[in-house]
């Protein structure tokens, strides 16, 4: 749990659940205990399983925890983490403000967050893509942002037409006032549609794969640069009302410079969304851009790191549509790389999405591969043409790639992981901050 | 068309079918693959992918048909039952290799999203059904495999490949009728549900594995490409990293690592 008192207000108080109701007092009670005894016996923060038993003697208590709170929830596949991040920093500057910000984004996780905040603090919520519904039914969150929809978890996730048909059902059962959503992702634009108010943003998402078939009915959509249209519906690339540079973000109040500490050209997309949800609540444009631009990692995500004495950056891509923002932000070639690829659950059993990734833009240096799966990726690296070599831990990789072709000495090694391996890589230097 | 044996001139084209529609599950590495085996072996090749409303070529040698979701798997098939560019390509001798969704629009029928029956392409003999198991998802590991040889007029030469290896993850099942054969007998996972994995006709192959299959199964992809340009033509290539991640996922798969969760009425109708 993370709070962002503003300098302008009293800092946000900590542990008053005397405004509850009883039930929901007890409950947050022992969510706290079995949180506490679970740590005690290292088997993690204990948030989840706290929340799940505080849930066990309230299940209404995320509906007891934000009955007259402010509520914004983040959903997406990609971004969620760092978009609530940055929308935490930006409203911020405007009033006290609660996040489940270490990324326990299911009713169990939320709740765990919420039990202890100050009553009044402004709940900015990560919330999984497959769990919008029932949060947003108890909460009643009053904005919602929903960044992008693709593949993910090919396994286990529903397919990404059912989330946003799920998404759709759940902006028309409970409207929030308004709705922040990506105009370049037809299927987030379709499920938005089901809201009365949207801020559209324009995020030029180039990863259009998995909206080739209209969600309003199954036509064919018509991709063209920087539009979109349905050759069957009426369904279309709303005029946006958000947009990003290369120096600033375009707002509906007008333009404010951006300058950003976390890289890439996907997280100015994602401070887009977090400036527009922040300015449209109040906060100042300027104070809370500045605010977004200070945030420098989101739990471990682009943190330097020492690894086998070496100096390491951790970036997460876990799906084709993140890596292929991922890409970008690695050290140009023939800067060598790790890759570390597993399949747990919590990644999918199933990398073959390995072969949806472009991995033949890595080409012009050595990739190391490691991880559980890295024979999938040593394979999918040879059809790329990629020049790899492969180690089984991640100390041997770093070694590698520090000892490869087009390493500068003293330079900081990009490693990208995908979920499972990333976690295990942010244990190893600390845990998140 | 060239047949098998023949010295070729010009590129073999091989055909993508609607990848953003039948794409989900990393099939499209299926045509990375074969591309690659010909350009290693400097064979031209020449990779034509054909989107959704796009009209299908029926000139190709070798068409890829992957996996998807219900809704795109009902619009493939609308649109490939009204060109009969697919069923003009494999009269005249076209290897097809369709994978999960793509076998089963393949196949006489299959379950729409809402489980009504849809007509397939009728190209493979084979039926798909809607079974109240769970969804099929995990490692999916074959016995030996082997497919009749398509250029043996007695029907008794079989092409021999291995033991097959790759990941499953549908929930119609099918029934292979007399008119194919099927690839092989399952040893790890659900296959097409009665013990066996995948329809043959001729040159037209449908098989459950992901993976992709042909990443995964190199000899398959020799197969296929033996049919168009001649096995003979085909020289060995250094697999060693495939052969790597095949011990690795049948180890994987042998220990039950990621099988398919299974009912106690699979486990009766199987043993």
């Amino acid at each position: 749990m993370s709070t962002s008192p503003s300098p302008a207000r009293p800092p946000a108080r900590t542990s008053p659940t005397t405004h509850l109701p009883a039930r929901a007092r007890l409950a947050v009670a022992t969510g706290r205990a079995v949180a506490g005894a679970s740590k005690l016996v290292h088997f993690g923060s204990g948030s989840v399983i706290g929340g799940r038993a505080a849930l066990l003697v309230d299940r209404d208590l995320l509906g007891q925890l934000t009955a007259g709170r402010e509520v914004l929830i983040v959903s997406a596949t990609n971004g969620k983490t760092t978009t609530t991040r940055l929308l935490v920093a930006a409203l911020g500057t405007d009033r006290p403000v609660v996040s489940n910000s270490l990324g326990a984004n299911m009713t169990p996780g939320i709740v765990a967050a919420l039990g202890t905040a100050d009553p009044d603090a402004t709940a900015v919520l990560e919330v999984d893509e497959r769990w919008v519904a029932p949060v947003l039914a108890d909460t009643h969150a009053g904005t919602v942002l929903l960044l992008n929809l693709s593949r993910d978890q090919l396994d286990r996730t529903q397919e990404v037409r059912k989330l946003a048909e799920r998404w759709h059902q759940a902006l028309a059962a409970t409207p929030p006032a308004r709705v922040v959503a990506n105009a370049d992702d037809p299927l987030v634009v379709w499920a938005a549609s089901a809201a009365p108010s949207v801020v559209w943003v324009a995020t030029g998402q180039e990863w259009t794969s998995d909206a080739a078939g209209c969600p309003n009915c199954s036509g064919r959509i018509s991709f063209e640069p920087g539009s979109w249209r349905c050759t069957a519906c009426d369904l279309a690339r709303p005029e946006p009302d958000v947009s990003v540079d290369d120096t600033g973000v375009i707002l509906p109040s007008g333009r404010v410079d951006l300058d950003l500490a976390l890289p890439g050209r996907v997280n100015r997309v994602n401070a887009a969304f977090a400036l527009a949800a922040a300015t449209a609540l109040g906060a100042d444009p300027q104070a809370a851009a500045v605010a977004a631009g200070t945030v420098q990692e989101v739990a471990g995500r682009y943190r330097v790191a020492r690894i086998g004495g070496r100096d390491v950056r951790l970036l997460l891509a876990k799906n084709p549509a993140g890596w292929h923002e991922a890409i970008d932000m690695l050290a140009p070639a023939p800067a060598p790389v790790v890759v570390a690829i597993n399949a747990r659950i919590a990644d999918g059993h199933d990398p073959s999405w390995l072969w949806d990734v472009d991995y033949e833009r890595l080409a012009g240096r050595v990739v190391v591969a490691t991880g559980e799966r890295r024979h999938d990726l040593a394979v999918r690296l040879r059809y790329a043409g990629v020049e790899h070599e492969t180690a089984a831990d991640i100390t041997e990789a770093v070694a590698r790639a520090a000892a490869a072709p087009g390493h500068e000495p003293g330079s900081v090694v990009d490693v990208a992981a995908n979920y499972t391996a990333f976690q295990e890589y942010l244990e190893l230097v600390g845990g998140p901050a | 068309m060239s047949g098998s044996g023949d010295r070729r001139d010009s590129a073999v084209r091989i055909g993508v079918l609607f990848p953003d529609l039948l794409g989900t599950y990393g099939d499209g590495g299926n045509a990375v693959v074969l591309a690659q085996r010909l350009a290693w072996r400097d064979i031209p090749v020449d990779v034509v992918t054909v989107a959704a409303g796009q009209a299908a070529p029926d000139s190709c040698d070798l068409y890829l048909v992957g996996g998807g979701e219900d809704g795109p798997q009902v619009q493939a098939t609308r649109e490939l039952a009204q060109s009969r560019a697919l069923h003009r390509a494999v009269d005249a001798g076209a290897v097809v290799l369709a994978v999960c969704a793509g076998m089963q629009i393949l196949g006489h029928r299959f379950p729409d999203a809402a489980g009504t029956d849809q007509a397939g392409l009728g190209l493979l003999d084979c039926d798909t059904v809607r079974v109240d198991r769970p969804r099929a998802v995990g490692e999916l590991l074959t016995r030996d495999a082997a497919v009749p040889d398509p250029s043996d007029p007695s029907g008794a030469g079989r092409c021999e490949l291995g033991v097959l290896t790759g990941f499953e993850n549908h929930a119609g099942r099918t029934v292979p009728g007399q008119e194919c054969a099927t690839l092989a007998a399952v040893e790890v996972g659900e296959g097409n549900g009665d013990g066996t994995e995948g329809v043959v006709c001729g040159k037209v192959v449908g098989t459950y594995l992901h993976g992709p299959v042909l990443a995964r199964n190199p000899r398959l992809a020799d197969l296929l490409l033996g049919w168009v340009v001649g096995a003979d033509v085909l020289a060995p290539l250094d697999d060693g990293e495939v052969d790597e991640l095949r011990t690795e996922r049948l180890r994987a798969a042998r220990s039950h690592e990621l099988a398919p969760r299974r009912s106690w009425r699979d486990l009766l109708r199987r043993s």
